[in-house]
């Protein structure tokens, strides 16, 4: 590979506090050499070629801390090929993928199997997750020091909660002993049983029966009393509502923990769903405006530490159906930070820290040196034409599946190029 | 009939919800619905204004009334009419409802009436037919054709629906009927009570404009209208109530809890009943306060006007 320079960019590097119009050096081997304001034309070798980014901004690849695949059992929907181009076309670089394939990733003759597709398939770079326990049933721990061994980064029902608080707190110890990092999908089944959106005026128009945001905070509440005896690693994937974040907010200084919240939960609320837009059916479910403004807030006192896309795949045959039988879920990998930047645009969050949430927080969290564009480090990285207008269109999609729950929305900003250990592979 | 000759616009394609009606509509099928009323008492019931036309219900749920009813007032308009019940067919062998719509789509139909336990399986099906569909009830949504026969039956009664308080009692929450009864009395000026155990009422639905109470003595005072629910025991999951005769001591209709509402208070109930359950036996059979068969009967006059204000 040759030597790469790329001068006059906006570079956000969160994690090494720089904001500055600067350059980026990538060397012989794909790793960052020099980057910063220091790079310039004046200090690099005068017949080399150099890419002038026009003050485009320049910021380490993203990493996704919640992201299906289809792989394995339902490659129809989502296979590690696809899932990387629409990462890539997101400036998405590392994702975390959850366990609830067919089979269940429970198991460490699974991961051989998974890590060997993610090597082959995949051009990004592949976190497996696994689950907390055996077919995600709720039961039986799986082998948590076994599978971190292979590689397995965090555990996680994915889709699932554990109800049983015996069980969670055997979890915690567990977690704590092999220094593991849990994921909890919050959801108290009794309360949010049969529920298919928001419990409020819009659920009881519709005729929809609500998911009430109490069966949320419930488990976080429990989750973190818990945390209080059996102190791991310990994350919330992502949280939906105001009552939830008050709960946060009263711990902090208490427990060790860290929160997620969807791009979805973020960028919109209940009414979005209208006349029953199935795409639009989601776990957490969308929530009031209030509480949508109250995460941003969330956001900006520090009480949520990560945005995820929660990209969900699904095939349209799960989505042309009454929204009770509708799948739950969208795909959103590629418009995770397109959509984040709505909330530089509108004022709402500021870039720095919607970046921060978007690559190096969850890298710290994963305890992974990824999200940053540090000397040395693989330069994984993308360039996002901060300004630039365009319109969500389904067929455009480059994910397998088409379930975006943003369609026809009209976004500003776009990634325009992402390198992976500094190998352009997306280009627009 | 001066009506027939007039020329007739509904502002929707489909009668998906009361939600989707203009006041304009509203009246446009209740005066069409009058003039059947005395067809339908007469001799000779039957009129040709749907000769030719193929009608096709679809009920996905069981049904009685609403489906006879249906059935009955295509036939005396003159409509060639198919009732399928899919509870035992098609949808058994894994068809989706998309599919079992774009199946009988090619049978050309000129109007689908559908009855589905999901909310909302009407409005997919009118996405995917050429037809005008009419929402025979969909899981806790809207049932527009009950609460249009309600209210024909109250002004039938009363002369008019402004003004009056009409109290709607019993199981809110997985009810149809109450919510299409609420949008509909709200905009002919009716003042809506809303009586029900908490367990049985709805998230907010004080914001769709009601008053909300959890006893039937402040609930039903000086109500014109006492609108009985039937107690949906096979959609309740988990437990809401303790027991029946529990939810009957307070929450049933009696002659005592009746004495709260108005002396000439009317019973209205959408049926089926259960009998000592939400209603006293005797006061659902009163012919002096319950018009629940009249509701009945006027329900196929409704069903008349909408079948041929949505067919042409």
């Amino acid at each position: 590979m040759k030597k790469q320079y790329f001068l006059n960019a906006n570079i956000i590097d969160p994690k090494n506090s720089l904001e500055e119009l600067g350059g980026l050096i990538i060397n012989e081997e794909g790793k960052i050499e020099a980057v910063g304001k220091k790079v310039n034309k004046n200090n690099i070798p005068s017949r080399e070629k150099y890419i002038d980014l026009k003050e485009r901004y320049l910021i380490p690849g993203l990493v996704d801390m919640r992201v299906f695949v289809g792989e394995p059992g339902y490659e129809y929907k989502e296979n590690f090929r696809t899932l990387s181009n629409a990462a890539l076309a997101g400036g998405v670089t590392s994702v975390v993928t959850m366990p609830n394939t067919s089979p269940i990733i429970d198991n460490v003759s699974i991961v051989d199997f998974l890590k060997r597709r993610g090597r082959d398939k995949s051009k990004i770079n592949i976190f497996p997750s696994a689950s907390l326990t055996k077919g995600i049933e709720g039961t039986n721990m799986t082998e948590f020091g076994l599978l971190q061994k292979k590689g397995i980064i965090a555990f996680t029902d994915g889709i699932k909660t554990i109800q049983n608080s015996r069980l969670m707190s055997r979890i915690m110890r567990s977690a704590f002993d092999l220094d593991c990092l849990i994921m909890q999908h919050a959801e108290d089944y009794e309360l949010s049983n049969n529920g298919m959106m928001n419990d409020g005026v819009i659920a009881t128009k519709l005729g929809l029966q609500g998911i009430p945001d109490l069966a949320e905070k419930i488990i976080i509440e429990r989750d973190l009393s818990l945390l209080e005896d059996f102190n791991c690693r310990y994350h919330i994937s992502q949280i939906s509502s105001s009552k939830s974040l008050n709960i946060i907010s009263n711990k902090k200084d208490q427990v060790n923990f860290t929160t997620g919240v969807s791009i979805n939960n973020l960028s919109l609320n209940e009414n979005d769903i209208g006349d029953f837009r199935t795409f639009l059916k989601l776990s957490p479910p969308l929530r009031t405006e209030d509480d949508r403004n109250s995460l941003i807030a969330g956001i900006n006192k520090d009480l949520i530490d990560v945005i995820v896309s929660d990209h969900k795949p699904e095939d349209e045959e799960s989505k042309r159906l009454t929204f009770s039988q509708a799948a739950t879920g969208a795909s959103g990998i590629e418009t995770l930070l397109p959509l984040s930047l709505e909330l530089f645009h509108n004022n709402s969050i500021k870039l720095s820290k919607l970046i921060q949430l978007l690559t190096s927080n969850p890298a710290k969290i994963l305890k992974i040196d990824k999200g940053n564009l540090s000397i040395g480090n693989d330069a994984d990285f993308c360039i996002v034409d901060l300004y630039k207008p365009w319109i969500v269109k389904k067929e455009k999609m480059i994910s397998k599946s088409k379930n975006t729950c943003i369609e026809d929305k009209k976004l500003q900003g776009q990634v325009t190029n992402t390198f992976v250990k500094g190998i352009e592979l997306f280009k627009i | 009939m001066a009506s027939t000759h007039k020329a007739i616009k509904i502002s929707q394609k489909h009668l998906l919800g009361i939600q989707d009606l203009s006041i304009n509509d509203i009246n446009l099928i209740l005066n069409e619905a009058k003039t059947f009323i005395t067809l339908n008492k007469s001799k000779n019931k039957k009129l040709d204004i749907l000769r030719g036309k193929t009608q096709i219900n679809l009920f996905f749920e069981p049904s009685t009334r609403t489906q006879s009813s249906f059935e009955l007032a295509g036939k005396r308009l003159g409509a060639d009419v198919m009732s399928m019940n899919i509870v035992n067919s098609a949808i058994k062998k894994g068809e989706t409802l998309i599919d079992t719509a774009m199946t009988l789509n090619a049978m050309h139909p000129d109007i689908i009436v559908i009855r589905h336990q999901d909310s909302g399986a009407c409005n997919l099906l009118s996405q995917k037919v050429n037809c005008a569909v009419i929402n025979a009830g969909d899981g806790r949504r809207e049932h527009p054709t009950q609460a249009l026969l309600d209210a024909l039956t109250i002004i039938d009664r009363k002369q008019k629906i402004q003004g009056l308080r009409i109290a709607i009692c019993g199981d809110i929450l997985h009810s149809r009927v109450a919510r299409s009864n609420i949008y509909l009395l709200n905009m002919l000026g009716a003042e809506v009570n809303i009586i029900a155990p908490s367990n049985l009422m709805p998230k907010d639905i004080s914001k769709l404009g009601v008053n909300i109470f959890s006893n039937m003595k402040e609930g039903l005072k000086d109500c014109d209208i006492v609108m009985m629910l039937r107690l949906q025991n096979e959609r309740m999951t988990s437990s809401f109530l303790s027991s029946n005769r529990e939810y009957y001591e307070y929450y049933g209709l009696t002659p005592d809890k009746l004495n709260f509402a108005k002396k000439d208070a009317l019973i209205m109930h959408p049926g089926p009943m259960n009998r000592g359950i939400e209603i006293d036996t005797k006061l659902a059979d009163d012919i002096n306060k319950s018009v629940i068969k009249e509701q009945v009967e006027l329900g196929v006059a409704v069903r008349m006007a909408c079948l041929k204000i949505f067919c042409e």
